[in-house]
C-alpha cells in the first residue's frame, strides 16, 4: 500500500564511471532531518528542558552544519571526468536513464564556451547561440581561466568543470499514471546552498539563546527555527519540483510564526499576515508555473527533467515563456521583488536573529534560489543571454528593485528598516544577475550576502540589546567606544555590503556586473548596478555614521531604562504613525531633532500610549514585546545605568564568525584564487543551457568600485557637514518635498494594497457577493417560491375545491395539500419552499419523462 | 430475475454487518431507558466502535494490489419486480469514504459524551446518529440505483431532526430548507434514474438499477443525445445541490450556522461528500458522455464558487457561518478536479473529499468548543484565545492552516493537484477554458488563505476582549482531546503520505471512472 521505503541507492553507470558517491551524499537527507527532529522535540518536549529547549537546537543545527560541511568536503573530492570524444555536446549527453527517476548521475562534461563577444547583442535579432559549446576531449581538465582573466574588458569566457550530480528518489506516491517521488538532488548549488543554510542557521540558533533568554514563548520560537531551517534544506536539496513547493510553504509558515511571535500586539501580527498574504499571492505563479512545467515535461516533476527538456527544446518556447512568467511571479512575492517587496520591512516586527535567519539565508533567497534552480527554463524563454531587446522581466524587475529600495534605505530611522530595503536592494542584484544571465554571479552573491546581512543583522540585534531594545537610529550615537566587537565586526559586514574590495560583496557583485557587461546589458543593468552600489554604500555610511559615531544618545540612567522601556514602544509606534500622517514626532525621553523632522507635541502622543500600557493590566509584559523589547528589562548585557555596553559571548561569537566569512568568502572565487566558487557551484544544466561564464574584468571591477566610492564619497563628506547647499531642499523645492514624501510613503505601494486593494476585497467585494447570496440567490428561491406558492394556491381553491371537487388529480394540488401538512412547522417562507419545490420537481418530471418516453 | 451471488464468506457479510449494526444499534436504544443515560451513552459508542471496528477489519482485509476491483461484492435480490438488488460492494473510491464515515461518527459521540446541545435528550439525539451512520455507510457502497437511493434519502431525516431540534434560533427554518432543497435533487435525481432503468432495457437485455451493469452496458451509446443531457441533468442536480455548487448553497451556510456542533461536523465532514461521491460512482461512468458536455458548466461553477465562497467568508461576522461559506470554496475545487475527467482530477477529487472531511469537521468542532466557552462565535467580540485557551487556540491555527493547502498537511493534497489537473483536462474539454479556470481557482488560495487568517488574527491572536478579561476559561479537555486526536493525526499522516490515499483511489478511479470517459472520447 505504502510506497514508502528506504531511499534508492544510487543506481546505473555509477560504478563504471568510477566516481561512486560519497556516504554522506547519499545519505544527505539526514541534514534536513535533524532539524525537523529539532522542531518535533522542541515543540513536544522542549518546556521540560533547561533552558525551553533551546540547547537542543543549537545542537542539532551544530550537527547539522558538521554534516553540511562534511558533505562539501566530500563534495570537492568528487572528481572530473571530460566527455569523450565524439560524444555529442552536453545537452545530449546529460540526463541518461532517466527512466527509473534513481539514477546516478555520472556523466561530466568539460565545456568551453564559445567565443561570445563582449559587443551588445541588441543588434542581433533573437537566436539562440547555445547550440554552440564545443565538448572537449576525454581527460582535459582546463585550468581555472585566471590568467585569461584580468585585462580584457569583455571578461573573457572560461571553461567550467562540472562534477556529476547525485540524484536519489524514493517512490511518494502515484496518481494517475506517474509516480511521485520524494528524493534528493545533490550537485554543486545544493552542497552550497545546505552549507550557507546550515551556517547561518547554527549561528542565529546560538545568537538566540542570548538574545530571547527570557522570552515567554522561547520554545516556540526555537521551535519555529527549527522548522524554517528544516524547509530551506528540504527545498534546496529536493529533486522534485513538489518537493520544492513544499519546503517553500513550509518557510511561509514559519515566517507567519516567527514574525508573529510577539502576536499580543496587533501590529506584529499584521506585519505577520502581510508577510503570508504577500507571497501567497505570488504563490498563485508558483502553481501555475510548476503545473504547467510539469506537463510541458511530460508529466513530471522532476527537476533535472524539466531542465534538461527545456535546453533540448522539448517544451514549447511558448510554455516555458508562460511558466517563466508565471514562476518569476513566484520569485516576486517571496525574494521581496518590486511591487510585492511590501511584506519585507513590515517582517522587521518578528526578533531579530529570525530576521536575519529570513533575510539571510531562508524565505526571501528561496525565490532567487528557485529561479536559478530552474534556471534553463528562464535562460530559454527569454533568450537571456542573446536576447534583442536589450532587457527582459528579470532584470528589469530586479534592476528597478535595486534602486527603488536602495532610495527607501535613506528615510527610514528604524536601523533594521535600513537592513531590510538592503536586503531587497542586494536580492534585486540577484534577481538582476539572473536576468543578465550572470548565474553564477547571482548564486555567488546570494552566497556571499548570506553572511554579511546575518551578520549586519545581528549586529543590529547585538546594538538593540544593548541599548534597551531601541531600534532608532535616533537613540544610537558613539556606540563605537562601548561596544567594540560588535562595532568593528559590523563595519566589516557594511564594507562588505557596499562592495569594496577584497570584502565578500565586492567580490559577487562585480561577477554580477560582469555579466551585465559582456551579456550585451552594458548601457542599461551595468549602469544601474554602479548606481545601486553608489546608494547602497551612501545609506551603509549614514546607519554607520547615526549609530556610531558622534554622541551617545540614549537613555542611561536607571529611571530613564524605566522609561525607556515604555517609550521604545511609544516611540516606535509613534513614528510609525508619524510618517503616516506625514507629521514627523519625534517622542520619548530622547527627544531630539533631525534634520528637517521637528517634534511637535511628543510628550502628549507618548503619554497617551503609556497609558494605553498599562492599562492592559496582566498582559502588560506581552504587550510591551515590540521591537524586540523582551518586556525585560533584566537582561545581561546592558548595565544598570550608565552607556550601552558589549553584548554576551553567545551574540559576539557569532558576530566574530561571520565577520570572518565577510572577509573571506568573497576571496574563494577571486581571479587569483582559481575561481573556486565557480568550479564549486558548477552544474550540468548551466552549463549544458549555454550560460556564459566571464570570469573577471579589472575595467568593470574598476567602474564598479570607483561608484561605489563616489557614493561613499559623498555620504562621508555629508556626514562631516558639507551639504553642498543641499540642506533643508525638501522644503525649499516642491519637487524634492514630493520625492521625499513619495518615499516616506514607500511610493504609496502600501496604500494601494491595504486601502484598495485588500480593503476593496474585504470590503465592497465581499460585501457584494455576500449580498447576492442572500438577497439574489435566496430572493430567487423565495420569489419563485411564493409564485409556485400562488399558483398551487389557484389550482387548489379554483382547479380543485371548485371544477374537480374533491379529487386529487393535480400535482398543483398536491403540493398544496403538502404544503399545508408542513404549514404547522414552521413560518411562511418555508411553505413557499414546499410549494416551490414540488411543482419544480413535477415540471422537472413531465419535462423528463415527456421527452424520454416519446423517444426511444 | 435476482442475481444471487453464492459466494456468502465472513468478509463480505462484515460489509453488510458494518453498514446495519449502527441501525440495529439505534433499534436497541430505542429500547433502553431514558433516564439511564450513561447506558445509552455507553451502548451508542459501543455500536460505532463496533461498526468501526468491522470497519477496520475490513480496511486489513482489502487488497491492495486490486483496489479498482469490487470487493466484498454481495448481491442478493431484493426488489424484483423492478428488477432492483441488494448489491453492494468496496473499491478504491468507496473504502476512504466509507471508513471516514465510521471515524466521524464514533468521534462524534465521544465530543458528545459530555456537550449535549439543548434540549439534551441524549438518546434520541444518538439514535438519529446512528441512524444517519447507516444512511452513510449504504450510500457509500450501494451498486444499485434504488438501493442507493435509499440510503441516500436514509441520511435526509435524521439531519432534519438534528438540525431542527437541537440547533440554534432559526432551526426550523434551517432545517427545512436544508430538507427541501436536498428533496428538490432528489425528486430530479430519481426521475433520472428511472428513466436510465427503463432506458437500458430492449434488445433482449432486462432493464436493471445496477450500476456496474449500468456502465457495461455503455448507456452514452445507446440513448439520443437530448434525452441524455436531461438525465444527466437531473442526476447534476441531486448532486449538485447535495455538494452544495453554487448558486444551489445557499442552503449550507443556514443548516452549518444552525446545526448543533456534531451536526454540522457530520455535515460537512460527510453530507456533502455524498453528492460529489455521486458524480464519481453514478453520474460520470454511466454517462461520460453528457458529462463531458457538462464538464464546462461544472467547471465554471465549481470555479466561481472557489471565488465566491471565499468572498462570502470575508464577509462573515460569525465563525461558523465563515467555516460553512468555506466549505462552499472547498467543494469548488472538488468539483473542478471531478470537471477535468481526469485521473489527477478525480483522484485530487477523492483526496480532496477526504482532506475536507478532517479539516472542516476539525474547524467545526473548533467552533463548538469556542461556543461552548464564550457563549459566542460572534468574530468581534472574541479575540486572545491563545492567552485564555492556547491549546485551544493553536488548534484553530493549525486548522486553518490545513485548510488553506498547507504542503505537509491534509488540505493541500486535494488543491494543489486539483489545480494541476485543471490545466490539462480530459480530451475533448475547452483547454482555453480550462486553464482560465485554472488560475482563477489560484487566486482562491490566497483569497482562503484570508479569511483563515484573518478569522485567526481577530480570534486567536492579540489580547482577550475586555469581557472576557476576567473569566476563567478552560483549555481543551479529555473527551475533546479524543475526539479530535485521530483527525489532527490524521491531517498530519495524510499530509506527510498522500500515497495512502492516493495508492487506493487511483486504480479505482482509472479503472472505475476514466476508463468509461476515455472510451468515451474513441
Amino acid at each position: 500500500m505504502l510506497n514508502i521505503g528506504l531511499l534508492a541507492t544510487e543506481a546505473g553507470g555509477a560504478a563504471a564511471e568510477g566516481f561512486e558517491a560519497g556516504w554522506l551524499t547519499r545519505h544527505v537527507w539526514l541534514i534536513p532531518l535533524l532539524p525537523v527532529v529539532s522542531f518535533v522535540v522542541t515543540l513536544f518536549f522542549g518546556k521540560r528542558f533547561k533552558g525551553g529547549g533551546a540547547w537542543f537546537g543549537v545542537s542539532m543545527m551544530g550537527l547539522a552544519l558538521l554534516l553540511s560541511t562534511a558533505l562539501g568536503v566530500e563534495w570537492m573530492g568528487r572528481g572530473h571526468v571530460g566527455i569523450e570524444e565524439g560524444q555529442p555536446p552536453a545537452v545530449a549527453a546529460t540526463y541518461r536513464g532517466t527512466a527509473s527517476g534513481d539514477q546516478e548521475h555520472q556523466v561530466q562534461q568539460v565545456i568551453e564556451e564559445a567565443e561570445r563577444t563582449g559587443e551588445p547583442k541588441a543588434s542581433i535579432p533573437g537566436h539562440g547561440e547555445e547550440g554552440e559549446e564545443h565538448a572537449l576531449p576525454a581527460g582535459r581538465f582546463s585550468l581555472p581561466a585566471a590568467e585569461s582573466g584580468g585585462e580584457g574588458p569583455a571578461g573573457e569566457p572560461h571553461a567550467v568543470e562540472v562534477r556529476p550530480y547525485h540524484e536519489a528518489e524514493a517512490g511518494w506516491f502515484h496518481i494517475g499514471p506517474i509516480e511521485v517521488g520524494f528524493g534528493f538532488h545533490i550537485d554543486g548549488f545544493a552542497v552550497i546552498m545546505l552549507f550557507t543554510v546550515s551556517f547561518i542557521s547554527f549561528l542565529v540558533h546560538l545568537f538566540s539563546t542570548e538574545y530571547l533568554r527570557d522570552d515567554r514563548r522561547r520554545t516556540h520560537y526555537f521551535a519555529s527555527l527549527g522548522l524554517f531551517t528544516a524547509g530551506m534544506l528540504l527545498m534546496v536539496s529536493s529533486s522534485t519540483s513538489l518537493q520544492l513547493l513544499l519546503g517553500w510553504e513550509i518557510m511561509g509558515l514559519c515566517s507567519f510564526l516567527l514574525i508573529g511571535h510577539w502576536w499580543e500586539e496587533s501590529k506584529n501580527s499584521d506585519a505577520a499576515l502581510k508577510a503570508f498574504f504577500t507571497t501567497r499571492t505570488g504563490d498563485v505563479g508558483l502553481l501555475v508555473g510548476l503545473s504547467i512545467l510539469f506537463f510541458g515535461a511530460g508529466q513530471t516533476f522532476n527537476i533535472a527533467k524539466i531542465n534538461q527538456q527545456a535546453i533540448t527544446g522539448e517544451i514549447p518556447r511558448s510554455w516555458l515563456v508562460a511558466a517563466a512568467v508565471a514562476l518569476f511571479i513566484a520569485c516576486i512575492g517571496k525574494s521581496a521583488q518590486f511591487p510585492l517587496h511590501t511584506w519585507l520591512p513590515d517582517a522587521m516586527a518578528g526578533p531579530t536573529p529570525a530576521s536575519a535567519l529570513i533575510h539571510a539565508a531562508t524565505m526571501v533567497v528561496a525565490g532567487v534560489y528557485m529561479v536559478g534552480r530552474f534556471y534553463p527554463v528562464f535562460f530559454s524563454a527569454f533568450r537571456i543571454a542573446n536576447n534583442a531587446l536589450g532587457f527582459n522581466i528579470i532584470a528589469l524587475i530586479g534592476g528597478i528593485t535595486i534602486i527603488i529600495a536602495g532610495l527607501l534605505a535613506f528615510v527610514q530611522q528604524d536601523i533594521k528598516k535600513v537592513l531590510a530595503y538592503s536586503t531587497v536592494s542586494q536580492l534585486g542584484y540577484m534577481v538582476m544577475g539572473l536576468g543578465v544571465g550572470a548565474w553564477t554571479g547571482a548564486i555567488f552573491h546570494l552566497f556571499t550576502h548570506a553572511f554579511f546581512k546575518a551578520l549586519l543583522f545581528m549586529g543590529a540585534g547585538s546594538i538593540s540589546h544593548a541599548c534597551w531594545h531601541s531600534f532608532d537610529m535616533r537613540d544610537f550615537g558613539g556606540l563605537r567606544k562601548h561596544m567594540p566587537k560588535t562595532f568593528v565586526t559590523f563595519m566589516i559586514g557594511t564594507v562588505a555590503l557596499m562592495g569594496l574590495p577584497p570584502l565578500a560583496g565586492f567580490w559577487s557583485k562585480d561577477e554580477i556586473l560582469l555579466g551585465a557587461w559582456t551579456n550585451g546589458y552594458r548601457g542599461t543593468f551595468f549602469l544601474v548596478g554602479c548606481v545601486g552600489a553608489a546608494l547602497t554604500c551612501a545609506y551603509m555610511t549614514r546607519v554607520v555614521y547615526k549609530t556610531f559615531w558622534g554622541e551617545y544618545k540614549g537613555p542611561q540612567t536607571p529611571d530613564a531604562i524605566e522609561h525607556a522601556s515604555h517609550a521604545a514602544h511609544g516611540h516606535h509606534d509613534a513614528h510609525d504613525d508619524a510618517v503616516e500622517n506625514q507629521a514627523p514626532a519625534l517622542v520619548g525621553a530622547s527627544a531630539y531633532q533631525e534634520g528637517a523632522k521637528a517634534s511637535a507635541d511628543p510628550g502628549v502622543k507618548a503619554a497617551a500610549h503609556g497609558t494605553v500600557q498599562s492599562e492592559r493590566g496582566p498582559h502588560d509584559d506581552e504587550a510591551s514585546h515590540t521591537a524586540d523589547d523582551h518586556g525585560d528589562s533584566a537582561h545581561a548585557g546592558a548595565p544598570l545605568g550608565g552607556y550601552p555596553h558589549e553584548s554576551p559571548w553567545p551574540i559576539t561569537v557569532p558576530l566574530i564568525v561571520l565577520a570572518v566569512m565577510s572577509v573571506v568568502a568573497g576571496i574563494i572565487n577571486a581571479p587569483f584564487f582559481g575561481l573556486q566558487f565557480t568550479h564549486f557551484s558548477a552544474i550540468e544544466p548551466i552549463v549544458a543551457a549555454g550560460v556564459p561564464e566571464p570570469s573577471f574584468s579589472g575595467v568593470v571591477a574598476v567602474i564598479s568600485t570607483l561608484g561605489a566610492l563616489a557614493g561613499l564619497g559623498l555620504a562621508v563628506a555629508w556626514w562631516r557637514g558639507m551639504r553642498f547647499g543641499l540642506d533643508g531642499l525638501t522644503r525649499r523645492n516642491g519637487l524634492a518635498g514630493a520625492g521625499y514624501r513619495l518615499l516616506e510613503q514607500k511610493y504609496y505601494l502600501d496604500a494601494l494594497y491595504e486601502r484598495v486593494i485588500v480593503r476593496g476585497i474585504k470590503g465592497p467585494m465581499a460585501s457584494a457577493a455576500y449580498w447576492f447570496n442572500q438577497n439574489v440567490l435566496d430572493g430567487v428561491a423565495h420569489g419563485v417560491s411564493a409564485t409556485a406558492r400562488r399558483a398551487a394556491t389557484f389550482t387548489y381553491d379554483v382547479v380543485d375545491q371548485e371544477v374537480v371537487d374533491g379529487t386529487v388529480n393535480s400535482v398543483g394540488a398536491g403540493a398544496t395539500g403538502l404544503g399545508r401538512g408542513f404549514k404547522h412547522m414552521a413560518s411562511g417562507k418555508v411553505q413557499q419552499y414546499v410549494a416551490y419545490l414540488i411543482g419544480g420537481a413535477a415540471a422537472g418530471a413531465l419535462v423528463i419523462f415527456a421527452i424520454t418516453f416519446n423517444r426511444s | 430475475m435476482a442475481i444471487i451471488d453464492g459466494n456468502v464468506n465472513l468478509d463480505n457479510a462484515v460489509l453488510s454487518v458494518a453498514t446495519f449494526a449502527p441501525l440495529a444499534g439505534a433499534a436497541v436504544l430505542g429500547l433502553l431507558p431514558k433516564r439511564e443515560e450513561f447506558l445509552v451513552k455507553a451502548w451508542a459508542l459501543g455500536t460505532s466502535v463496533f461498526t468501526l471496528l468491522c470497519g477496520l477489519y475490513l480496511v486489513l482485509r482489502f487488497d491492495y494490489g486490486n483496489a479498482g476491483a469490487p470487493q466484498f461484492e454481495r448481491s442478493h435480490s431484493w426488489i424484483d419486480v423492478i428488477n432492483s438488488n441488494y448489491h453492494v460492494f468496496m473499491d478504491g473510491l468507496s473504502l476512504p469514504l466509507f471508513l471516514l464515515s465510521m471515524v466521524i461518527t464514533t468521534l462524534c459521540i465521544i465530543y458528545s459524551w459530555d456537550h449535549w446541545p439543548e434540549p439534551r435528550n441524549p438518546k434520541a439525539f444518538l439514535m438519529l446518529m446512528l441512524i444517519l451512520e447507516t444512511g452513510m455507510l449504504g450510500s457509500f457502497i450501494a451498486e444499485d440505483l434504488i438501493l442507493f437511493f435509499v440510503f441516500f434519502e436514509l441520511v435526509l431525516l435524521p439531519m432534519y431532526f438534528m438540525i431542527g431540534v437541537w440547533g440554534g434560533e432559526q432551526r426550523q427554518y434551517a432545517s427545512l430548507k436544508f430538507f427541501l432543497f436536498t428533496l428538490f435533487g432528489s425528486a430530479l435525481m430519481i426521475l433520472s434514474f428511472l428513466a436510465l432503468y427503463f432506458k437500458s432495457g430492449g434488445a433482449g437485455l432486462e432493464p436493471t438499477f445496477d450500476i456496474p451493469m449500468l456502465i457495461e452496458r455503455g448507456m452514452s451509446d445507446t440513448l439520443v443525445r437530448s434525452t441524455e443531457l436531461l438525465i444527466f441533468g437531473g442526476l447534476f442536480m441531486g448532486f449538485a445541490i447535495k455538494v452544495p455548487m453554487f448558486p444551489f448553497h445557499t442552503w449550507l451556510p443556514d443548516a452549518h450556522t444552525q446545526a448543533p456542533t456534531v451536526g454540522s461536523v457530520i455535515l460537512a465532514a460527510v453530507l456533502l461528500k455524498l453528492g460529489t461521491y455521486g458524480f464519481i460512482r453514478i453520474a460520470i461512468p454511466i454517462l461520460p458522455a453528457a458529462a463531458k458536455e457538462y464538464a464546462p458548466l461544472i467547471a465554471v461553477l465549481a470555479t466561481i464558487g472557489i471565488i465566491y465562497g471565499a468572498l462570502g467568508c470575508l464577509a462573515q461576522k460569525d465563525m461558523k457561518r465563515l467555516i460553512a461559506f468555506s466549505s462552499v470554496a472547498h467543494m469548488g475545487f472538488v468539483m473542478l478536479g471531478i470537471a477535468t475527467l481526469t485521473d489527477y482530477g478525480i483522484n485530487a477529487a477523492v483526496f480532496g473529499m477526504v482532506a475536507h472531511g478532517l479539516i472542516t469537521g476539525m474547524l467545526f468542532f473548533v467552533a463548538g468548543s469556542v461556543k461552548e466557552r464564550f457563549h459566542t462565535l460572534e468574530i468581534r467580540r472574541l479575540g486572545g484565545l491563545l492567552v485564555q485557551a492556547p491549546k485551544l487556540g493553536w488548534i484553530l491555527g493549525f486548522c486553518s492552516m490545513a485548510s488553506l493547502g498547507l504542503p505537509g498537511l491534509a488540505g493541500f493534497w486535494g488543491e494543489f493537484p486539483a489545480i494541476l489537473s485543471t490545466f490539462n483536462p480530459a480530451e475533448g474539454l475547452s483547454v482555453a477554458l480550462f486553464r482560465t479556470c485554472m488560475v482563477i481557482a489560484s487566486i482562491g488560495t490566497v483569497l482562503a488563505a484570508g479569511y483563515l487568517l484573518w478569522l485567526f488574527q481577530r480570534t486567536a491572536f492579540g489580547t482577550p476582549k475586555e469581557e472576557w478579561a476576567t473569566t476563567e476559561v478552560h483549555d481543551v479537555e479529555r473527551p475533546e482531546w479524543l475526539a479530535w486526536a485521530p483527525l489532527l493525526a490524521g491531517i498530519v499522516l495524510f499530509g506527510i503520505l498522500p500515497g495512502i490515499v492516493f495508492d487506493i483511489t487511483d486504480p479505482a478511479v482509472n479503472e472505475r471512472v476514466t476508463a468509461a470517459v476515455v472510451a468515451q472520447g474513441k
